[in-house]
């Protein structure tokens, strides 16, 4: 029998990561952004630049990326910008925190940082499989550092 | 495994750099590296693979003879260098300052004097910069670089640019990643007071035409600094013949240890330049009412030195040397040419980079798949290739990339291991298909 010489990362490269990886969703500039910020990842040189429109509420109403990184990271970024919309600032950082500790821990804990939206959460799990490959892990945040740094009104967000 | 002649993917090349070659016993030299036996991600319940190792432009595996001469070192010779009467400061400190004059005869330099010992290129640069570049820079004067830089040779003189304020002027390149002499002639004028060039490209593998280079600075009495990190592993190199001013490399990648590197300056340069940094060993009286510097090289060496690295040094010097430059030479360009046609026959697959007469290095990037990716699911299979903006990110950015896979080869690589490059880059188009 042939060995799949991949084995090991078809955990990591599940048929979801795929697909987002080569068909982004949201990936695109909208002309009425309210926040933008840039993200860089230096290592494998990915550049994402992350656009948001805040409503008058303070609902994030739009959410969208420019920018190709790898796999990883692109899938990231377009999973980020359809569990993201809808949602209101604290609760956008409260998911990024679970997702940082998803992709960081063994034993995350998703009540750590208050209510979170687990169905959200559920369905950024297809990245948790970064935690086995502590390099690809920057590429899986990327998109949301640089979603923080816009919600902080920041210019700049670097993984580094 | 050897070339097979009447494979037209792999069709005799003339020698590198056109001089002549003799092959020599990949397979006893393969045995000089004990890391080459190893398996990759191995664990219980999978087998490892074997390394295929084409990571050699980032650092070069270390033969059995460099190992044994540092332990030897460490063993039986090991003191402080130019400084104690006993007999092993003594017998070190000849071990270690023949290392000196190991390093004149593999640059073909005038004199030992003229070999100063750095802790690896970028050190030197930095050297460079802030005792010639301090003195002899300021407001109003240019320097000339390439866009084929390391960032080796660009911060240092950035560094020094905010203090000194002299300009930065680039030299480009063509799609190929050949330097445009032309244009580099225009850039030179009387307010020019270096030129600093690689002689041969980290990610392209372009080997510019150094003495050209040095010719054309010269007549305008400028002087040359090249960054041969990328040229020494690679090719016979002679300074004089080059005409160089400063010459540099790092000892990582010629197959010797870290944490030791070299700058070959010109006699009346290195007379000219202040000290590098204050300590022991660099001066010749020290006293509250004023300390006097010893003469070049010793000058730029504060401190206890690289010793057994130096060692190491030496004896990588003497292994690339028995092999023969050249020899290395010819087989890493066996190597290119097979990978490169092979890879480049693949559909998706651009090679960046395509210069006459480079060195053993391809930078590729395959239609929508990530480098990152690629050398992810490359490495699964045991093979290392370096994947991002090989600290060249105004060279990326003249490509219009943000990152390229780079496999580099070393004197110990096999066509069977470039093969193995072609499957991987094959299997990883497949399943991201
Ligand atoms: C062309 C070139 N210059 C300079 C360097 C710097 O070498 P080191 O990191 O050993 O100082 C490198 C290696 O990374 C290189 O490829």
């Amino acid at each position: 029998m042939v060995q799949d010489p991949f084995g090991d990362l078809r955990e990591l490269y599940q048929e979801v990561i795929l697909d987002h990886g080569k068909h982004p969703r949201n990936h695109r500039h909208p002309p009425d952004a309210s926040h933008e910020a840039r993200g860089d990842n230096p290592l494998c040189g990915d550049r994402i630049t992350v656009y948001m429109r805040m409503g008058a509420s303070g609902i994030i109403e739009d959410v969208a990326f420019e920018g190709r990184g790898c796999a990883i990271s692109t899938a990231s970024a377009s999973l980020m910008t359809e569990v993201i919309k809808g949602k209101n600032e604290s609760e956008a950082r409260a998911l990024f925190e679970c997702f940082h500790d998803m992709c960081t821990k063994d034993d995350a804990d998703p009540h750590a940082h208050g209510p979170v939206d687990e169905d959200a959460l559920d369905r950024l799990a297809v990245l948790a499989g970064v935690r086995e490959f502590p390099v690809r892990v920057k590429c899986a945040t990327l998109a949301w550092h640089t979603l923080a740094a816009a919600m902080t009104g920041g210019l700049k967000a670097s993984t580094e | 495994m050897s070339p097979d002649a009447s494979d037209p993917r792999c069709r005799p090349m003339p020698a590198h750099h056109g001089l002549p070659a003799e092959p020599y016993d990949l397979d006893a030299v393969r045995e000089d590296f004990p890391i080459l036996k190893r398996l990759v991600h191995e664990r219980p319940g999978r087998l490892g693979k074997p390394l295929v190792y084409l990571d050699n432009a980032a650092s070069a595996q270390k033969p059995r003879p460099v190992i044994e001469a540092m332990t030897r070192c460490m063993e039986l010779e090991y003191s402080n260098v130019h400084r104690g009467v006993h007999y092993l400061s003594q017998q070190t400190t000849d071990a270690y300052e023949a290392v000196r004059d190991k390093v004149q005869t593999l640059l073909n330099a005038p004199s030992r004097e003229n070999i100063v010992f750095t802790r690896n290129a970028t050190e030197a640069f930095n050297l460079v910069a802030s005792t010639w570049g301090r003195t002899f820079l300021g407001p109003g004067d240019e320097i000339v670089v390439s866009v084929l830089e390391h960032h080796a040779n660009i911060v240092p003189w950035q560094l020094l640019q905010t203090e000194n304020g002299f300009a930065i002027k680039v030299i480009p390149c063509d799609d190929r990643g050949v330097l445009d002499l032309d244009a580099y002639a225009a850039l030179l004028g009387p307010k020019t007071k270096l030129v600093s060039v690689t002689h041969g490209s980290n990610v392209l593998g372009t080997v510019p035409p150094a003495a050209e280079i040095v010719r054309i600075a010269h007549a305008r009495g400028i002087p040359v600094m090249l960054d041969g990190s990328q040229a020494v592993p690679h090719m016979p190199v002679d300074v004089q013949a080059l005409d160089a001013d400063f010459y540099v490399f790092t000892g990582h990648k010629l197959y010797g240890p870290t944490g030791i590197g070299v700058l070959y300056g010109r006699k009346e340069l290195l007379a000219s330049m202040p000290p590098y940094q204050g300590g022991g060993d660099m001066i010749a009286s020290v006293s509250f009412n004023g300390t006097t510097y010893r003469e070049p090289p010793y000058r730029f060496e504060a401190g206890t030195p690289p010793i057994i690295e130096g060692i190491g040094l030496g004896a990588a010097i003497d292994y690339v040397q028995t092999l023969g430059l050249a020899n290395i030479g010819a087989h890493e360009h066996t190597l290119l040419e097979y990978a490169s046609v092979r890879l480049a026959a693949i559909e998706g697959v651009r090679l960046i980079g395509t210069a006459p007469g480079k060195a053993a290095i391809v930078s590729f990037v395959i239609e929508g798949i990530h480098p990152h990716d690629i050398g992810m699911l490359a490495d699964q299979m045991g093979v290392a290739l370096r994947v991002g903006r090989h600290c060249a990110e105004p060279l990326m950015e003249r490509f219009g990339l943000e990152a390229t896979c780079r496999a580099s080869f070393g004197l110990y690589n096999t066509i069977a291991e470039a093969e193995a490059l072609v499957d991987a880059v094959q299997s990883v188009k497949e399943f991201f298909r």
